[in-house]
């Protein structure tokens, strides 16, 4: 039922076959690209959200923004970039200098990393693993070290109660998040985010599991916001308590990674929403409809190429309505005290998820039809 | 040899030089937020052993667990009870190192004979791949159903117990003395510091 769309790998490697190479040197060339994609869509991600961080903040509060930096400031985040690249790199003298380093690095890689499994197509994903979007909740399990890392190694209280603070928040939200996607993998019976895609895709938005999980889809989101840090829920670095929590002492390329892993860690979890819950590369229209009544095939290669494109496009624009949404949270709501953050993820989220859970469990054995049975 | 078959040769090299070299480090190392931290890359990398085995869905679960969880609770307990503490001299210091050395590497001469002597390669069923995931959640709920239950009423003890001991205003008495004992939560008068300075 599902065509096999397009496969770049394949092509890539008959390619270079072509040219007489062997199959094992045509896929030792072709592994690092996809990886090298990603990164470089991961880090333009982060520049996009910047500047609409800015731009979005600044009209929510009535001002412009940057405005000289290229054509209506798009280029600003790149010259943030580059002042924090050539900024001093400060180690405090009686700071742990190896962890002090380490801390940011740790951060940042496992949310690289977790873009091995976003899908934006039937084959335009880096990799498909089988155990797919667990590997997105275990390796985002591993930044609290790196936190509590960068915490500690600073010898700085505000730096260790950020830390601290940090891991708290991190540990308690990824529970009700991991059930919550638990419910999403129960109805579509496989971890793979391809396959989760796919069983949204029949009816075009109709189908999309924000209809059939929308407890799931609000404590997804309030969960990954939390864990990205984001207002209302940035309490590791509250400014006015904490000065800057555990990014206090750091300035220059170890402050950016912080920054970097921020912003990815948004987007990511952006696309992770519109892959669990709205339908991923989906058209709100089946594309397959939309050829009948064209009258073209399906596999037709023009077609094929238009499908890739245009799921390319549906991902993002999903995932960037979410980042403006969170966004303009951050620019609205004010900060939870850390006693409601707690309570609101021990006391009412974890119950909730618990509960949506379960009713999905059951609706999947009354409804095997429309749950996925 | 082929080009998968040798960059599985140099993974397997490098993780397992880092497991060996970080577990001697969390042992040996007198600094024990360092040690906590090498535990944790310890895991990783165990975590990627079994990567190269080919159980992704164990490896991933390894790094939820004891990465995520346990290594982080450690890290937690550590930072929370931060005291700088000179701890009192132990009598006898180095006899009880070269005896406990001792004791380790009778244990490991009994492995190392038990990896050698035993014949690994056996017919056993293929690799599932990544059919594992399913194949473990089947077992979990059939033949190991009852190991699987009591693990989880064991947690949940483990957690009630630790919330008992946590609020200490469940205990009137005293454990040790049987006197009684107030130990209610002592918090801070709501009272802002200013105000009751000029009171004063």
């Amino acid at each position: 039922m599902v065509s096999p769309g397009l496969d770049l790998e394949l092509s890539f490697s008959q390619a270079l076959q072509g040219l007489g190479l062997s199959a094992q040197a045509a896929r030792l060339l072709w592994l690092p690209l996809p990886m090298l994609l990603v990164l470089v869509a991961a880090v333009v991600g982060v520049l996009v959200s910047v500047w609409l961080e800015r731009k979005i903040s600044a009209a929510v509060q009535q001002r412009i923004g940057p405005e000289y930096a290229g054509a209506l400031g798009v280029l600003q985040p790149i010259a943030d970039g580059l002042k924090l690249l050539v900024k001093e790199d400060i180690i405090p003298a009686r700071a742990d200098s190896l962890l002090f380093t380490l801390g940011p690095v740790l951060v940042v890689v496992p949310v690289i990393l977790s873009w091995l499994i976003v899908p934006f197509g039937q084959n335009l994903l880096v990799s498909n693993v089988g155990v797919g979007i667990f590997l997105w909740i275990s390796l985002s399990s591993i930044q609290p070290i790196g936190l509590l890392m960068s915490g500690y190694a600073s010898n700085n209280k505000y730096s260790l109660l950020g830390g601290l603070r940090a891991a708290a928040q991190s540990i308690s939200y990824e529970i009700p998040l991991a059930l919550a996607v638990l419910a999403v993998v129960m109805m579509s019976n496989s971890l793979s985010t391809v396959a989760i895609v796919d069983q949204q895709n029949g009816l075009g938005i109709l189908s999309w599991n924000i209809w059939r999980q929308p407890v799931g889809f609000l404590i997804f989101w309030i969960c990954a916001l939390a864990e990205c840090e984001r207002l209302p829920f940035d309490l590791p670095e509250a400014e006015e308590e904490l000065v800057a929590g555990y990014q206090t002492e750091y300035a220059g390329m170890k402050f950016a990674l912080f920054y970097l892993a921020g912003y990815i860690n948004l987007v990511l979890s952006a696309l992770l929403v519109s892959v669990l819950y709205l339908g991923g590369w989906g058209f709100p229209i089946p594309v397959e409809w939309l050829a009948g009544w064209l009258g073209q095939s399906v596999d037709a290669p023009v077609v094929q190429v238009i499908t890739g494109a245009a799921g390319i496009v549906m991902t993002v624009l999903k995932a960037y309505l979410l980042v403006f949404v969170a966004i303009l949270l951050r620019w609205t709501t004010p900060r939870v005290r850390i006693d409601q953050l707690l309570d609101l993820g021990w006391k009412f989220l974890l119950p909730l998820s618990l509960v949506n859970l379960l009713v999905t469990a059951a609706l999947k054995l009354a409804f095997p039809v429309a749950f996925g049975g | 040899m082929t080009i998968a078959g040798t960059t599985e040769l140099i993974c397997f090299l490098v993780l397992s030089a880092i497991v060996v070299v970080g577990a001697l480090g969390v042992v040996l190392l007198n600094s024990i937020v360092y040690s906590a931290f090498l535990l944790g890359g310890v895991f990783m990398a165990v975590a990627g052993l079994y990567l190269l085995l080919n159980a992704s869905f164990v490896a991933a679960a390894q790094v939820l667990v004891y990465v995520g969880a346990i290594n982080v609770l450690i890290l937690f307990a550590i930072m929370l009870v931060n005291k700088k503490e000179d701890l009192k001299a132990i009598d006898r210091l180095n006899l009880r190192r070269f005896v406990s050395a001792g004791v380790c590497f009778g244990l490991l001469a009994l492995l190392v004979r038990v990896v050698v002597t035993t014949p690994w390669a056996l017919p056993g069923p293929a690799a599932v791949g990544e059919e594992a995931t399913a194949r473990i959640g089947e077992h979990l709920f059939t033949d190991y159903l009852l190991p699987f239950e009591l693990a989880s009423v064991l947690l949940l003890m483990a957690m009630i117990g630790a919330i008992v001991l946590a609020r200490r205003d469940v205990f009137s008495t005293d454990v040790a003395t049987g006197e009684v004992a107030d130990q209610g939560l002592i918090e801070k008068a709501r009272t802002p510091l200013l105000l009751e300075r000029r009171s004063s």
